[in-house]
């Protein structure tokens, strides 16, 4: 699937770009696309050796295991393949948790812990996403977010008379996503367990 | 009153984690110096082994975009949205949102400059911008991070949820603020 979507926007970008006699744009693009890359991950290296340290601390005192144990009713419905006591499951919780207040820096590395975890637990091919795997990030890409601070920013700095305004809209259109972004995973999840997709 | 909560429970959240997250372990005799250290010892090599994966992510995303093929795209798309109802400026933000984070903010900056933050188009680009996430950035840092490099269902999901956000904020858009 994504292999499809990669070869497509890659091709369909020089043939474009060739036809519009604009083929050194192609260059430049690619070499700055693969600039960016590497600046966020060299960004992210700061923020990871943080947050694997105090995870790693929380863990060895047993914290994580007790909130996973909190929030267990929840996540067992939603992650039936993890156990219920798992790291994993508490790194899941506070990467939500981040990305909900709209803790960008800190949810992301809780997000990385995650898949480190679930990645242990993954017992097919190791190349291959799990279906817990899958779940998390149907949520994790559609979870709500209670303030959008970017957007307010921008609002604030364009003058708006009531920046804030749109925090409802927002609220309900992110939950309509959340919701649906569960059921299809479901369903998806179905259909692949029959062997209908591959 | 609401907000203001919030916004007092994101500024506090990080710090609180950190407090109770020392002396927890403090209280359970752990040697949380030591301990810390070694869990950040694996911060370099997670962030480093995302890289060919975000290398070939914003390669492919980068010459799509400069090279005017996602204009087309777009053009190619607007019939069918402008037959449900959905303004025509703000398809481009739509398709861009799941593959860049920043450049959807580029747009979602400009259409607030050009329009005002509070006309219609305005208030649906913010809202469009805050409810939908960008799918393909996350899936490929993610599983990257992990070393998987076939993403199953997961595309389909979460460009699901892109596209609900999408309608959603349209139609609610409409209910409220028209």
């Amino acid at each position: 699937m994504v292999n499809v979507i990669w070869v497509a926007m890659l091709l369909t970008g020089i043939v474009v770009a060739a036809i519009n006699g604009n083929i050194e744009a192609v260059t430049t693009a690619a070499l700055k696309g693969a600039q960016w890359a590497v600046d966020f991950a060299l960004g992210l290296i700061a923020i990871m050796a943080f947050w694997l340290g105090i995870m790693k601390v929380a863990e060895e005192a047993g914290m994580v295991r007790i909130l996973a144990n909190m929030v267990k009713p929840l996540t067992g419905f939603l992650f039936p393949t993890v156990p219920r006591d798992h790291p994993a499951m508490g790194a899941i919780i506070m990467n939500l948790s981040a990305n909900v207040l709209g803790l960008g820096n800190a949810a992301t590395p809780m997000g990385l812990i995650a898949m480190k975890e679930l990645q242990k637990l993954n017992r097919s091919d190791p190349k291959s996403a799990s279906e817990a795997m899958c779940t998390f990030l149907a949520l994790n890409t559609s979870c709500i977010t209670v303030i959008p601070a970017t957007v307010i920013g921008i609002r604030i700095q364009a003058g708006s008379a009531n920046p804030t305004e749109i925090v409802g809209t927002t609220i309900f259109a992110t939950s309509c996503a959340m919701f649906v972004a569960v059921v299809v995973d479901r369903i998806l999840r179905g259909l692949f367990r029959r062997g209908r997709w591959r | 009153m609401f907000m203001d909560m919030v916004t007092m429970a994101a500024k506090w959240a990080i710090p609180a984690v950190l407090f109770v997250i020392t002396v927890f372990a403090v209280i359970r005799k752990v040697n949380v110096y030591e301990t810390f250290i070694q869990g950040a010892q694996e911060g370099f090599s997670t962030a480093v082994k995302t890289i060919p994966f975000l290398v070939a992510m914003f390669v492919a995303i980068s010459v799509f975009r400069s090279s005017g093929a996602m204009d087309l795209f777009v053009k190619a798309v607007s019939p069918v949205t402008q037959f449900l109802g959905i303004p025509a400026e703000v398809l481009p933000l739509g398709i861009m949102r799941p593959l860049s984070g920043g450049g959807a903010l580029g747009i979602t900056a400009e259409l607030i400059k050009t329009y005002g933050p509070d006309s219609f188009i305005g208030r649906l680009a913010s809202t469009l911008q805050g409810s939908t996430d960008t799918t393909f950035f996350v899936l490929t840092l993610y599983f990257g991070s992990v070393g998987v490099s076939r993403y199953r269902y997961a595309v389909i999901s979460g460009l699901s949820a892109d596209l609900t956000g999408f309608i959603a904020s349209v139609i609610v858009c409409n209910l409220v603020f028209r």
